[in-house]
């Protein structure tokens, strides 16, 4: 989260760049690209504060067209260089712009260690379960059986849970969002900015070429209220056109209830609570496949990598007899020739 | 090493020498790097210029008096100029039968060894596969052996202290050595003392004890007639100032120190542990007081991405590796050099390839640094070539990659990283200034690849600075406006700025120079950690009297110094020495095709030993 503010009023076109965007008509990127120049200038920080750094992939390409500072780097690795950015200067707003293949297959490694550090950044995810850039290969997300260029006759290698393996990996803030639900994505984006810590957001992100319709059971808008469940902090877990149906929890799992059948009532439906430091049920959302949980399943606030550097930095400072570096190489054992 | 002169009989049984070899050598738990290192630091400050090496075993606690659990500390002191640690030694220190079986090779014939008898037990001796016990075969007899039962003695000077466990008394013999060492040369233990004082200041006991078995090693030095001789080394001349002995390793990260307070800059550092490089981390994560960013990453490549990151944001940025870890930041160095920003990168030189020798020294890495990106990708390659010069050059890295806008590489190596010299003190005032591209103005009309006109470096904008946002990234850029581009002409266009960016360097680095003769029959050339053996090889064949052998060391690879052509065309033969397979002489080759370039080369994981350096000059020079 920015502490400073600004006086300066933005509109979305203040983050709109000069760049004229490539990616496929009709893809989900436009819409993610669009909520989040929507979203900053209600986040109250300085344009030339405002840092994007992705990897490789189509979603990588984004910083091009935001007109704020930006490093389109190389493949996985966007979540240290964004931890090298943050740690020079941490009054930036550090974003994180990555995809299934770039994040949990070539730079797995990273992903899970900016989670578990908990650096002060945002990452958004564009998962689409395909590689598109290269036309059409399966990825980390591609389900089993999935036909791909590099799977004609089915993909044999089982996918990751983005949200699962995030939270496995000590995840503080999880959201995850229809790539076409702006509304709702923009004001995810505000609150991924006002969160202390590592804040991930996976957008479910439609490719129009090479795996068009891979959400489509859950976010065409004919089924979107009977199969997912739009998740908020301290509100009953209710879904359904007529928010007739909540989870309830029967032993250790969860379980779709319907008001008033079986003498079901609404305070039967659990409540959500995001901020909970146990990550338990946040997982139990995650994986469940019928509603599909969407929204912030997880923002449990910790100390930040960067609190505890600062803290630390400011103790040696307060102890420390140095304070040029002349004093470090004068001390100790030191002698004199004449 | 020549054996040292005898100068002359001060009295009887004092010899004065110009220089000597000492190697302490025992079990890893024996404490020898803490005596080498008490010796040294007590011999710097009486005067003498010294020069040390460690040596230890990769395994952390080999098994007691196993013969690979055998650990070293070799300090070469002199009145004279000393620029190794020496081949061979005059006084070996064996605790234990498995050091003096792996370390006897490198004892000159006819010079001392001191053994600690009450080691030399069955046990021992199996453990150090010696069939029939050394001190007793006859084996030694080319040796000046003196036999001191130094356990026994050291649990008879500690009977009187109370409360003190056995392993505290056993493991306080070292003290015992040192300082029948210290009688030997004429040194007072009194630095030691005060050092045991200071390094045991919660524990009294154990500073008393060690003290106390210190001590007595000296009286009993003193009194046995089995030790003939004490030995006077004067001090050196040496340029008047206020020193202290530096390990390599520490001399490099104070170089970035420096470099991050002159310019004005935090020092960042992304880093993943790898021998023998992480020493460099060990040292930087100490000084949070100067502000110093330093962060161990996941692995090789975030610790660089995460410092291009850190560069992007306006820090000195470094990240510091071995071989196989500059192999992983590969792709990302490459980032660096496209986008343009200032990164040094360390690499301190283990044998290779692949794993390789990770604890021995070598200089095969050069090619790599060069050439080991994909495209057209040069980037600044120098090299360090003491444990004292670590510092002045990554000084110098950090320069020109902040005034240059460019990744820089720093060779050092495991040789001269891991050994440790005087160090003459330079304050931060005395340091050339550091001057940095960061933009001024508002913004208007600025592209990201604006050049200098005379270095071609790009301005450097950071995030937070209103008015320059802009995007950089490893796709090809318009030389103008700094977007993406495809278009053929201008990617040639930038390729050649990028080349000739760092071909005008050459405009900023010292010329070579020769040292003895400046014209002549042999030109031998070096590079790097190879600085020491060669100068003192080159300056024995002078003293000598050969005049027609000259020395040229290069610490600037890419760009190579300006004169080098002129000074390669003084001499009939150029002999390049590397601790590799020839990499610097093709590197010459290709640059100079008109010269022949013979090879030494030398690739055991070992420094060129002085022996064989002469010989092989001595082939070269007219008969």
């Amino acid at each position: 989260m920015m502490e400073t503010t600004t006086e300066e009023k933005y509109m979305f076109k203040d983050f709109v760049s000069d760049q004229e965007v490539r990616w496929c008509p009709g893809c989900d990127d436009y819409v993610i690209l669009r909520s989040l120049q929507k979203a900053l200038p209600e986040m109250g920080v300085r344009k030339e504060d405002v840092v994007f750094i992705s990897g490789i992939g189509c979603s990588s390409r984004f910083p091009y067209y935001m007109d704020a500072y930006g490093m389109h780097g190389i493949h996985g690795r966007a979540p240290a260089i964004a931890t090298g950015v943050k740690l020079a200067n941490p009054d930036l707003s550090v974003w994180v712009i990555t995809g299934d293949g770039d994040s949990m297959a070539i730079g797995g490694n990273h992903f899970i260690h900016v989670l578990r550090r908990n650096m002060d950044l945002n990452i958004i995810l564009f998962n689409n379960e395909i590689y598109g850039l290269t036309k059409g290969q399966f990825s980390p997300t591609s389900l089993v059986g999935q036909k791909t260029k590099s799977s004609p006759y089915g993909n044999t290698q089982p996918p990751f849970l983005p949200g699962e393996l995030a939270i496995g990996a000590q995840a503080r803030f999880f959201a995850r969002i229809g790539g076409n639900m702006p509304k709702e994505m923009t004001q995810i984006f505000i609150e991924a900015e006002k969160f202390k810590g590592t804040a991930l957001i996976e957008v479910l992100q439609n490719c129009v070429i090479f795996n068009n319709g891979c959400f489509s059971k859950y976010t065409d808008k004919t089924v979107r209220d009977d199969q997912q469940l739009f998740i908020e902090h301290g509100k009953p877990m209710l879904f359904g056109k007529d928010r007739e149906k909540g989870l309830v929890l029967n032993g250790l799992k969860l379980e779709v209830a319907t008001i008033g059948e079986n003498g079901v009532t609404q305070e039967d439906i659990l409540v959500h609570d995001a901020k909970e430091q146990d990550p338990t049920l946040h997982q139990m959302l995650v994986r469940l496949e019928y509603p599909l949980v969407t929204g912030i399943i997880r923002s449990f606030v910790d100390v930040t990598l960067g609190e505890r550097e600062d803290a630390l930095t400011a103790q040696v400072k307060a102890d420390s007899e140095f304070t040029k570096t002349d004093d470090l190489f004068f001390s100790g054992e030191t002698y004199v020739v004449k | 090493m020549a054996i040292p002169r005898l100068l002359a009989d001060a009295e009887k049984g004092n010899e004065i020498l110009e220089a000597v070899v000492i190697r302490f050598v025992g079990d890893s738990g024996d404490g020898m790097q803490l005596t080498g290192t008490q010796f040294t630091d007590t011999s710097a400050m009486f005067g003498n210029d010294v020069a040390t090496f460690p040596n230890y075993p990769s395994e952390i606690r080999a098994p007691q008096g196993s013969l690979y659990g055998v650990s070293g500390f070799q300090v070469h002191i002199g009145s004279i100029e000393v620029s190794t640690p020496g081949d061979n030694v005059d006084l070996l220190v064996a605790m234990n039968p498995a050091g003096l079986k792996t370390n006897l090779y490198a004892v000159k014939p006819g010079h001392t060894i001191i053994v600690d008898t009450d080691s030399f037990s069955k046990k021992n001796l199996e453990k150090a596969k010696y069939d029939s016990n050394p001190l007793e075969d006859g084996s030694l007899e080319n040796y000046r052996v003196i036999e001191v039962e130094m356990t026994s003695l050291t649990k008879e000077a500690l009977k009187d202290i109370e409360g003190i466990d056995n392993k505290s008394i056993t493991r306080s013999k070292n003290m015992f050595a040192l300082g029948m060492v210290y009688w030997m040369y004429h040194r007072s233990p009194e630095y030691t003392i005060d050092f045991l004082n200071k390094k045991f200041r919660t524990q009294p006991l154990i500073a008393e004890a060690n003290t106390k078995v210190l001590n007595a090693g000296y009286y009993f030095a003193e009194t046995l007639e089995l030790i003939p001789n004490s030995y006077t080394i004067a001090p050196a001349k040496m340029e008047p100032g206020t020193y202290r002995i530096i390990l390599g390793n520490t001399a490099t990260a104070w170089g970035f120190l420096a470099a991050a307070e002159k310019s004005g800059l935090e020092l960042f550092l992304g880093s993943y542990p790898i021998t023998p490089a992480t020493d460099i981390l060990h040292e930087l994560v100490k000084h949070k007081h100067f502000g110093v960013k330093a962060f161990q990453a996941e692995d090789e490549i975030a610790g660089i991405t995460s410092a291009i990151g850190a560069a992007f944001a306006g820090d000195l940025a470094i990240t510091t590796t071995s071989g196989p870890g500059l192999a992983l930041k590969t792709e990302a160095l490459g980032l660096a050099m496209m986008i343009e920003l200032p990164l040094v990168v360390v690499n301190v030189q283990r044998g290779g390839p692949s794993t390789g020798l990770p604890t021995k020294t070598e200089q095969s890495d050069l090619l790599q640094a060069l050439y080991g990106r994909n495209g057209e990708s040069p980037v600044i390659v120098i090299a360090a070539s003491t444990p004292a010069n670590c510092f002045e050059y990554a000084y110098q890295a950090s320069k020109l990659a902040l005034e240059h806008m460019t990744p820089v590489i720093l060779l050092t190596d495991g040789y001269i990283a891991n050994g440790s010299a005087p160090w003459k003190i330079k304050t931060v005032a005395e340091m050339p200034e550091i001057r940095n591209n960061k933009v001024t103005g508002n913004g208007e009309e600025w592209h990201a690849y604006d050049r200098d006109e005379e270095t071609l470096a790009r301005s450097w904008a950071v995030p937070g600075t209103k008015g320059f946002e802009h995007r950089i990234g490893g796709l090809e850029k318009d030389q103008v406006t700094g977007n993406v581009s495809y278009v053929p002409e201008n990617h040639e266009f930038m390729t050649k700025i990028r080349a000739e960016k760092i071909k005008r360097v050459e405009n900023y680095i010292p010329d070579l120079t020769t040292e003895f003769a400046g014209e002549g029959d042999v030109l031998v050339i070096g590079w790097g950690g190879t600085y020491g053996a060669l100068h003192t090889a080159v300056k024995q064949l002078q003293e000598e009297g050969v005049d027609t052998i000259g020395f040229a060391h290069f610490n600037y690879i890419n760009p190579l110094p300006k004169n080098t052509e002129a000074i390669l065309g003084k001499f009939k033969k150029i002999v390049v020495c590397e601790l590799n397979n020839g990499q610097f002489a093709k590197v010459l080759r290709i640059h100079f095709s008109r010269f022949e370039f013979l090879q030494f080369n030398k690739i055991q994981g070992l420094p060129f030993g002085n022996d064989e350096l002469i010989q092989k000059f001595k082939q070269l020079l007219p008969k």
